[in-house]
């Protein structure tokens, strides 16, 4: 298990930019400790601004700093973010076209035991819906490091949405072609793809390798990037392989499921299935408890590919 | 400009409105009226905002938070040279470049706005950018009575005062009607003072239809003393219109054929308000 978790990585990297760029500027809705940046606070007070428990205040204030020229990342629980403030991500980030980074921490069920207030699971089909607005789900501390890199650099609005605990690293290394609206092919397969976003890449890996023990070749796709979303990939797998099935910590609603499924319907008969979280309440519990509880597993993902592949 | 040639501005302005709503076929009159004294002395004699400097650092910036008095800020635009007059008839049409509320594409336009209670926060993002950027540059947010209704005012009025934001102005338009009836009967918004004193603000009450009131207003405003400052500009709803004045259905409505003639000949021939 690494260390860091990607909330840190994100940190980090804000640290080693902030020198330089002086119009980088960090926000916060009374959360610099829960999205690790207090260190960021302490160390460039003139390039950081406090907010209060005030999110939709919090992405206004980030967007009108960015019409002046200043490079926001604006941080706050993603389940808080991605709802309470969400008419102001869409008027005054995506309309306006603000050069504003919107980072959910503590994403999906990382608060888990905390409730469904805390859970975040409609993220995904809120931020993809809005013109404009990127949407990333990185799946390891390398992959959000090669990722912040990239978005400290350019200027268009993203969402990022990053889990609580250190993520198992997918990869050895930062990927070195990470492209928005490009999926990364994990493991090459034949037989079967799998696709996840976010921490359920790291399933898709365990699931290939126990496919791999029944003789299924499963191929594995990282789709960081949920918006602009890659479906040549979906629509290459429809055509090599013999199903997809998708595993994502989101209802099923808007998700990477259902982009699977519209990208694929335009290659006719091939099948798709989606793990996700249900369309309800979740119960409470650590994050692998509920995934456990909803059968984001690896063998429960290995197992529908399986029924797939042998019909 | 001088005092004497906002006063014909704003007679000009007012009948350009009229115009515009009635070409269009479609506005917010009344709030277009209430406002238009206060754009008038903000665009024309306090705010160093021009087509010239538009992409020039260190200028002011200025955010009508309610949007929906558009065609008051087209007309003022249009006034101060941002884009040609006969555009303004282009209002209402399909695929017009001034849809009905303000829209970042229109020449002069800083903010999408017209979903109230946005502008505040949106102003103090760039207050405080302006102050890490060291320009002096003065932020102004207009914003109507009725919108002091929404949550998010209010978050954005304690973080202004909260860090200080001397040079943030916003102006309240206090013309105590909106779409259902007298604020004070929708959702009551008095004390307005206490309201905004409560929060840290430097408070200011006014004549908003008085363009010398308003400029005065605005210059000790500019005078920085630690907070931001609100100025509560007392409008009349529909004003210079007799028939519009203080009538909540005039919010939004058309004027028929007869009520344009009557109104026009009130615009042109009338003295100026206040």
């Amino acid at each position: 298990m690494p260390e860091c978790s990607n909330r840190e990585i994100i940190c980090q990297e804000l640290l080693k930019a902030a020198g330089e760029d002086r119009d980088l500027v960090v926000l916060c809705s009374d959360s610099r400790g829960s999205a690790s940046l207090a260190p960021f606070a302490e160390r460039f007070p003139s390039q950081f601004v406090e907010l209060g428990i005030a999110e939709q205040n919090l992405v206004s204030v980030a967007a009108g700093m960015a019409l002046c020229g200043k490079r926001p990342f604006a941080a706050s629980p993603a389940c808080f973010l991605s709802s309470r403030a969400l008419e102001q991500a869409k008027v005054d980030v995506a309309y306006s076209a603000a050069n504003v980074k919107l980072i959910g921490i503590s994403g999906g069920v990382s608060y888990g035991a905390l409730g469904m207030t805390h859970h975040s699971t409609q993220d995904i089909a809120a931020f993809t819906s809005l013109p404009g607005m990127r949407v990333f789900l990185p799946c390891d501390g390398h992959e959000t490091q090669a990722l912040m890199k990239l978005l400290l650099k350019d200027g268009s609005p993203a969402y990022l949405r990053v889990s609580r605990s250190p993520s198992r690293d997918v990869y050895e290394s930062e990927p070195q072609d990470l492209t928005p609206g490009r999926m990364i092919e994990v493991r090459p397969g034949r037989d079967v793809t799998l696709i996840g976003c976010g921490e359920t890449v790291a399933i898709a890996k365990d699931a290939a390798a126990l496919l791999k023990e029944s003789g299924i070749e499963a191929r594995v796709l990282d789709s960081f990037c949920l918006k602009p979303f890659d479906g040549a990939a979906v629509r290459r797998a429809a055509t090599e392989t013999r199903g997809i099935v998708t595993i994502e910590e989101h209802q099923p609603q808007g998700g990477l499921g259902a982009l699977c499924a519209q990208a694929a319907a335009r290659r006719g008969g091939c099948p798709v299935r989606s793990i996700a979280l249900p369309d309800a309440p979740l119960i409470a519990g650590s994050q692998r408890e509920v995934f456990d509880y909803y059968g984001l597993t690896a063998q429960n993902l290995a197992d529908t590919a399986a029924r797939l592949v042998r019909g | 400009m001088e005092l004497c040639e906002l006063k014909q501005e704003s007679r000009r302005l007012r009948r350009q409105i009229l115009d515009t709503v009635y070409h269009a076929g479609g506005g917010h009159i009344g709030g277009d009226l209430s406002v238009c004294d206060i754009l008038n002395v903000l665009y024309n004699r306090q705010m160093d905002i021009t087509p010239q400097n538009w992409n020039t650092p260190g200028r002011d910036h200025f955010i009508l938070s309610k949007g929906h008095a558009a065609e008051a800020l087209y007309c003022t635009l249009a006034g101060k040279g941002f884009f040609p007059p006969e555009r303004l008839e282009s209002m209402g049409r399909f695929g017009t470049g001034l849809p009905g509320h303000p829209n970042r594409k229109v020449p002069g336009v800083e903010a999408n706005t017209g979903s109230l209670g946005h502008g505040l926060s949106l102003g103090v993002g760039m207050a405080l950018a302006e102050r890490m950027n060291q320009t002096g540059s003065f932020v102004y947010v207009v914003m109507g009575d009725g919108e002091l209704a929404e949550g998010s005012v209010w978050e954005a009025a304690m973080a202004a005062s909260h860090h200080h934001l001397e040079r943030l102005i916003a102006l309240v338009d206090r013309n105590r009607l909106q779409i259902s009836g007298p604020t004070e009967q929708v959702m009551a918004q008095d004390p307005q003072q206490k309201r905004w004193e409560a929060f840290g603000w430097r408070v200011l009450e006014i004549c908003g239809n008085d363009v010398g009131a308003i400029d005065q207003a605005l210059t000790v405003a500019k005078t920085p003393m630690g907070a931001p400052t609100v100025i509560l500009c007392n409008t009349v709803k529909g004003c210079g219109v007799s028939f519009m004045e203080n009538r909540p259905e005039w919010h939004h409505r058309v004027p028929s054929a007869s009520e344009y003639e009557q109104a026009a000949r009130e615009l042109s021939g009338g003295e100026e308000h206040a």
